[in-house]
């Protein structure tokens, strides 16, 4: 089995990889591979878009690799497993609202907004550990409690339009969502590679999810 | 709800641990490797690596270390330290940093602030501010490990860099950092109500206390200490519990 993490130059995939590497060599369920060619992600038994820094960034590298946007497409497609962390996450929306209006991949309908928190006290970013309120049941949540912490960062949030698409959630002056699924793929507000033993056993999860 | 990060502090020079961590038995004390595997384990919620002595030629060791230790601890991970130029800042992330911090470089040239955030995200991008206080409610940037007055207005400071697009603010008082004598508060809630982005506060941690007063009363988002963990004076777990003994919303 191959597991491909998505390299479109966002910066930080260093502790993705090697999250996945790790989890990989304890389940031992075949290898890692860190790469931006499309026909690496068309071959992959699985697929992870990881995500740092804006909406349209990501897109618009995403779209900057030729034929590397569509792969992604076809992966999902095939009903092959699909994870977005954080932005990548994002990237599964209608659209995006992050330095002008951008679509997404439009895999879970909903809007990627900038946060609004109702308690004007609460800074910007979301930076750091919260806890989650697991709202549907999914395989890549087995082992993972009500309340578990898993460490957050970011400016814009998912606002999910079907609540059957929502996983969990944490509190922020409101609902954020923390994470959401629809048939083969799920996606991550957080960071599980970077939320210690919580975000590894997500990781193992997603490993051996079978859609 | 968020909880309030508990940051340890390791100072590294030359790829070493200056003040190695002595509350577990390392094998290697002075590798910050060991020390960052020690303080996740121990239930850190970030760890910040500052490389002190920082120059051209002894770079490498950093990101060598920042490779090493994002093999190892799957936790968030901020360098800082003779950062000048966005290539440092991606050489960093790349390296396996989540967050770069700058200092000196961003008072000289503020716009590196948004270079680097226009690249990379403002999540990864703190701004370090080392301030002094010059009178009374009144605090002035310093540079060079506190020596060189910039005359710039600590405040006015932290509100340039957060319209840049820094995503978080690591505030050292001067005046209390070594002493103990707990954070300068004054300073803390100064900085913390002029911004909207994460004040991690800084410099003069004594006791366990003192943390939960950087978040109480100084409205800081995080706490940032080195000796008190370091030397085995606390532990992270005795630190966590004393502040949600005290009301404030910990990760335990």
């Amino acid at each position: 089995m191959t597991t491909v993490i998505i390299d479109y130059n966002s910066g930080n995939l260093r502790s993705a990889e090697k999250s996945f590497q790790l989890m990989s060599e304890e389940l031992n369920v075949g290898q890692v591979k860190v790469s931006n060619k499309p026909e690496d992600v068309v071959n992959a038994d699985r697929v992870v878009l990881p995500g740092v820094g804006a909406f349209a960034d990501c897109k618009h590298e995403l779209s900057s690799i030729m034929g590397l946007y569509e792969a992604i497409e076809a992966h999902v497609k095939t009903g092959k497993p699909f994870m977005g962390i954080c932005v990548g996450m994002q990237m599964m929306a209608t659209c995006g609202h992050e330095h002008g209006y951008h679509e997404g991949f439009n895999w879970i309908h909903g809007d990627v907004k900038i946060m609004e928190p109702n308690d004007k006290n609460l800074k910007i970013p979301h930076m750091g550990w919260n806890n989650l309120n697991i709202l549907n049941s999914h395989p890549v949540f087995d082992n993972i409690n009500e309340n578990d912490h898993v460490y957050f960062v970011h400016s814009y949030h998912f606002e999910v339009e079907n609540n059957n698409n929502l996983l969990a959630s944490v509190d922020y002056g409101g609902k954020v969502t923390a994470a959401v699924a629809h048939e083969n793929i799920i996606g991550t507000q957080f960071h599980p590679e970077k939320s210690q033993s919580v975000g590894l056993q997500i990781i193992k999860n997603f490993l051996q999810w079978n859609p | 709800m968020l909880k309030t990060r508990i940051i340890p502090c390791l100072d590294v020079k030359d790829g070493r641990v200056v003040k190695g961590v002595n509350f577990v038995d390392l094998i290697d004390a002075g590798d910050p490797v060991e020390s960052a595997k020690a303080y996740d384990i121990a239930g850190a919620d970030e760890l910040c690596f500052l490389d002190i002595a920082a120059t051209i030629e002894n770079r490498s060791t950093m990101f060598d270390v920042a490779r090493r230790t994002a093999e190892q601890c799957f936790m968030p991970l901020t360098i800082g330290g003779g950062v000048r130029v966005p290539e440092d800042v991606r050489k960093l992330l790349l390296a396996g940093a989540d967050k770069v911090s700058f200092n000196s470089a961003a008072v000289a040239n503020p716009d590196v602030v948004s270079e680097s955030a226009n690249k990379f995200g403002s999540q990864c991008i703190v701004v370090a501010i080392d301030a002094k206080t010059v009178s009374p409610g009144k605090w002035e940037i310093f540079t060079h490990g506190g020596r060189k007055n910039t005359g710039i207005d600590a405040v006015e400071f932290a509100k340039l860099v957060e319209s840049k697009g820094a995503g978080e603010i690591l505030l050292t008082s001067m005046d209390r950092d070594g002493t103990r004598d707990g954070y300068n508060l004054a300073l803390t809630r100064a900085i913390s109500s002029a911004v909207n982005i994460p004040v991690i506060a800084s410099g003069g941690v004594g006791n366990l206390d003192h943390l939960v007063e950087g978040v109480k009363k100084g409205g800081a988002s995080a706490v940032l200490a080195a000796s008190i963990f370091h030397f085995g004076d606390y532990t992270i777990k005795q630190a966590k519990a004393h502040m949600q003994n005290a009301g404030v919303a910990m990760r335990i």
